[in-house]
């Protein structure tokens, strides 16, 4: 039996990111990882192109070129997989 | 012509991660051959192999983890030793002042299996972002180049077993034109199932499943030749950079290289000693030194009947018969493909060191071949020059003199 | 005394035209030979517009053993080399075989030969221990890319120095600097070289939909490939190989071959920046432009005509367009650039010896290439590119550069030849 998939939330996004393209960088002492850019927690296009296809593998989600692009921090890239997913859903 | 010494090198092999094990199971006669693991190998034609197991998370950024080809994460391991060793910090060196040249026989090519079972059982979206560059040839040069800043000339050779030795000709190149040091030679390996199939098509694997009497070469009972990964990277540097930045050691120097390729096979199964002597000829010449110079050979050590016979015939012609002891260290660790020429320049330059001949195991070499082979114990021996041999399938051969340093 | 190399023949398989007479009437017409790809259902993926060869092995002279047993960009690589040896007026062997080389240019080896073997042997990707018993005895030379110049060395009876060149997509530029750097130093006096690739292949167009670099312009196949222009959206994929006789410029001359042009520079660097980025401001290609032009002892101003990498990716023609103003000043904005990618697409490890074609027949012909499918102005790529028609000039040198993952850059400087026979 495939397990359900669990909800899409920062903490599965970050699980996401890690398995893609590994550990991020220490956000630092104020934490607050979902809003820290991408290339600050060391992540680069690839990386978040990786995260981008399992996104599309795992919950059926598809972006656009640009929007991989835009999704400049975790937060926003989970806001947008998620409006897709809610989308899709009703 | 200025010289170009050997400053720095790291090693990852099956018998030893780094360079001093690695250098003391070589002295103990420890080999890293052994039944396959990284996947069941019944159901194959051959099942033993020199494996590299590692935590590359103990040794790497989290980042590289899951781009990288398990023979790139050794490559990237064997950059940082050798850098290390030679205390280079590029940083330090003019911009486009180092480069990276690597040679490979087939790639990352266990990450492109992964990628090609996801793509024909999943389907096209399950194909990772990294398999764009993580299984392609020059994909080690690249992630070394990137992960220490190394923005000067740089290449990527391949021409099977013996690009390894024509990376460091190419690094020689690279020096005398323009660099001041280059990261250079090889690290490969392919164990998954289907590089595994791809070699064993070769028909030239040994079928043995005891590790001690698989790959004897020059052994009567020679059948084949057993696969390793691994490899080593060296740092060569211009002799006038090298002394101006302090390099804290100088291991040796390359002397000389040549490379030359054999005609098309006719089918009888004799294989021509001719291009070897070439190679070894026009080396020596490039090097300026005699036959006599020379104080070691390190034998390409096919495993198979035919060419070993070549090899010694080529050994032979140019320095007599038994007139030059034969070191064959890589019956320790199995043929690395492209890492072989490097990790025995490597282990050659440690010879020179401790002036010690490394030890050949588990083979009995046929008298008819009228080598000098070094079995049983290391044989000590004062050495200056050594021959480096590699083949390649096809017809590669390539011939590098390493000197001890001046 | 220095050693210098010559073009003295050209052999190329390209999309829209096979043999140098095809493939230099495709380019100076401004058609476009890009499509839906034709050699496999292409229909599940992102991108499914390719710049395929419509080729014939047996034609082109490959026997039925050839043609069975060897990778398609293998074959490429026996056809182009038995053209350039023909166009050079050697035959194979005729060169002393100690003293002749192979230096082959390609990024993806036998990558379509192995994923059919791949296919077969897994039992259609069901298995992951793939079967032995499935595994057709040459598959050890589709592992090795050597292989590949090991035919082409056996083919023309070369016993020098051989080998595969693999740096991604720089392969078949840096083949030929290879070769002329051998050439050089004495190592060899004639190098058949070049580069081949036939990537087209279903693994090969799955790893790029994944990063998004190939155009999803599927509905325009034969405008898809766009470089430097602000619609672009990504590379198509091409496949090819071009191959040539290179020899030492005295021995050239001794035996009155025509000489095509002749190797004047070459360097490459590498960005240590990203496997598939670039860094905006060119520096790197830039750096191998001025050392090339330097080694070929020539000021920027003597550039008559840059062949462009333009890839059609938006941050390829950026990056470049930075790299032709950093090298050549103000001569950039009066040097036209184009970019055959646009007509034949990227053919990976071998567009940069099939653009060398394109930069020797330009020195001969004096006729620049154009860009195809260059409409709308980018406001960062404000270079002359040549836009859609092939226009006039005396050439006498030529930049030719590329760019590949990895992140390698190059630059070749080709020149008229000055005391050529014919």
């Amino acid at each position: 039996m495939p397990q359900p998939l669990p909800e899409l939330t920062i903490e599965v996004l970050a699980q996401i990111l890690n398995e893609s393209a590994g550990e991020g960088e220490d956000p630092g002492p104020d934490g607050g990882f979902a809003d820290v850019p991408f290339s600050d927690l060391g992540y680069d296009s690839l990386a978040v192109l990786e995260t981008a296809g399992r996104l599309r593998r795992d919950y059926g989600v598809h972006l656009t070129d640009d929007e991989v692009s835009e999704a400049g921090t975790p937060q926003s890239l989970l806001d947008l997989a998620r409006r897709r997913i809610s989308a899709s859903a009703s | 012509m200025s010289a170009v010494l050997i400053t720095g090198f790291g090693i990852v092999a099956p018998n030893g991660l780094g360079t001093e094990d690695y250098w003391k199971a070589v002295l103990a006669g420890e080999s890293g051959i052994g039944r396959i693991t990284r996947f069941e190998p019944d159901r194959y034609p051959a099942t033993l192999a020199g494996e590299v197991d590692f935590d590359p998370a103990g040794h790497l950024p989290s980042r590289l983890i899951p781009q990288t080809d398990h023979s790139t994460r050794l490559s990237l391991v064997a950059a940082g030793e050798a850098l290390e060793d030679a205390d280079l910090d590029p940083s330090r060196q003019p911009m486009f002042g180092v480069g990276v040249v690597t040679a490979n026989t087939a790639g990352g090519f266990a990450f492109g299996h992964k990628e090609l079972d996801n793509l024909w059982r999943h389907g096209p979206e399950h194909v990772s972002a990294y398999q764009s560059f993580a299984w392609f040839y020059a994909v080690n040069t690249g992630q070394i180049s990137i992960r220490h800043g190394l923005r000067g000339a740089s290449s990527v050779v391949v021409s099977d077993a013996a690009g390894g030795l024509d990376a460091l000709a190419q690094a020689r190149r690279l020096l005398r034109d323009e660099l001041s040091a280059v990261i250079a030679g090889a690290v490969d390996g392919s164990l998954c199932p289907w590089g595994w199939i791809a070699e064993t098509a070769s028909g030239e694997l040994s079928p043995a499943e005891d590790p001690t009497l698989a790959y004897r070469p020059f052994d009567p009972r020679a059948d084949g030749y057993v696969p390793g990964e691994g490899g080593a990277l060296l740092v060569l540097e211009e002799e006038a950079a090298a002394r101006k930045r302090g390099a804290p050691r100088v291991h040796g120097q390359l002397l000389g290289h040549a490379a030359t390729f054999g005609p098309r096979p006719d089918g009888s199964g004799t294989v021509s000693p001719e291009p070897l002597r070439r190679a070894i000829t026009l080396a020596l010449a490039d090097a300026e030194v005699e036959p006599g110079d020379i104080d070691a050979v390190f034998a390409d050590a096919a495993g198979l009947p035919a060419h070993d016979a070549a090899e010694a015939a080529a050994i032979t012609s140019v320095f007599g018969r038994a007139a030059v002891p034969v070191a064959v260290p890589k019956t320790l660790t199995g043929r690395l493909g492209a890492g072989s020429g490097p990790l025995d320049t490597a282990t050659a330059l440690l010879a020179i060191r401790d002036g010690v001949i490394p030890p050949a195991v588990h083979t009995r070499p046929a008298p008819s071949h009228g080598l000098d082979i070094v079995t049983g114990q290391p044989r000590e021996a004062g050495l200056r020059v050594v021959l480096v041999l590699a083949r390649g399938r096809g017809g590669f051969h390539s011939a590098a003199v390493i000197g001890a340093p001046r | 005394m220095t050693r210098t190399s010559v073009i003295t023949g050209i052999g190329v398989i390209a999309p829209g035209g096979v043999g140098v007479k095809a493939f230099w009437d495709l380019l100076t017409s401004g058609r476009t030979a890009t499509r839906t790809i034709t050699h496999f259902d292409a229909s599940p993926f992102r991108s499914t517009v390719g710049a395929e060869c419509d080729f014939d092995a047996r034609a082109e002279g490959l026997t039925e053993e050839e043609v069975e047993r060897l990778d398609r960009a293998t074959q490429f690589a026996l056809a182009a080399s038995r053209q350039a040896l023909g166009d050079a007026g050697l035959v194979p062997g005729e060169a002393e075989p100690p003293r002749t080389g192979v230096s082959l240019g390609s990024a993806v080896g036998c990558t379509t030969s192995l994923e059919r073997e791949y296919v077969t042997t897994s039992h259609n990707g069901t298995e992951w221990h793939v079967d032995p018993e499935l595994a057709v005895p040459h598959l050890y030379d589709y592992y090795v890319p050597s292989s590949m110049a090991a035919e082409v060395a056996w083919s023309v009876d070369a016993q020098g120095p051989v080998t595969v060149v693999s740096t991604g997509c720089t392969s078949g530029l840096d083949a030929v600097g290879h070769a002329a750097r051998l050439i050089e130093d004495g190592s060899a006096d004639v190098m058949i070289t070049g580069g081949t690739d036939a990537p087209i292949s279903p693994i090969t167009l799955a790893c790029f939909d994944a990063i998004r670099a190939t155009t999803p312009r599927n509905d325009e196949p034969t405008t898809a490939s766009r470089p430097f222009d602000a619609t672009r959206n990504g590379f198509v994929l091409g496949e090819g190989c071009a191959i040539f006789v290179l020899e030492e410029r005295e021995r050239a001359l001794a035996r009155g071959a025509h000489i095509y042009a002749s190797v004047d520079g070459f360097a490459s660097r590498c960005n240590a920046f990203h496997m598939t980025g670039l860094r905006p401001d060119g520096a790197e290609m830039a750096d191998a432009i001025s050392t090339a032009l330097g080694r070929a002892r020539l000021a920027p101003e003597r550039v008559d005509y840059v062949n462009a990498h333009g890839s059609g990716t938006k941050q390829n023609d950026r990056h470049e367009t930075a790299a032709f103003k950093k090298a050549l000043g103000q001569h950039a904005y009066a040097t036209p650039v184009s970019s055959i990618k646009s007509m034949v697409g990227h053919s990976l490890g071998a567009i940069g010896s099939i653009e060398i074609a394109a930069c020797a027949l330009a020195i001969e012909h004096g006729v620049v290439p154009p860009t195809a499918n260059l409409h709308e102005r980018d406001p960062e790529c404000d270079l002359d590119y040549v836009p859609l028609t092939a226009r006039e000039a005396d050439i006498g040198t030529v930049l030719s550069v590329g760019s590949g993952f990895g992140g390698f850059q190059s630059a070749m400087v080709l020149s008229k030849p000055v005391g050529s026979g014919r």
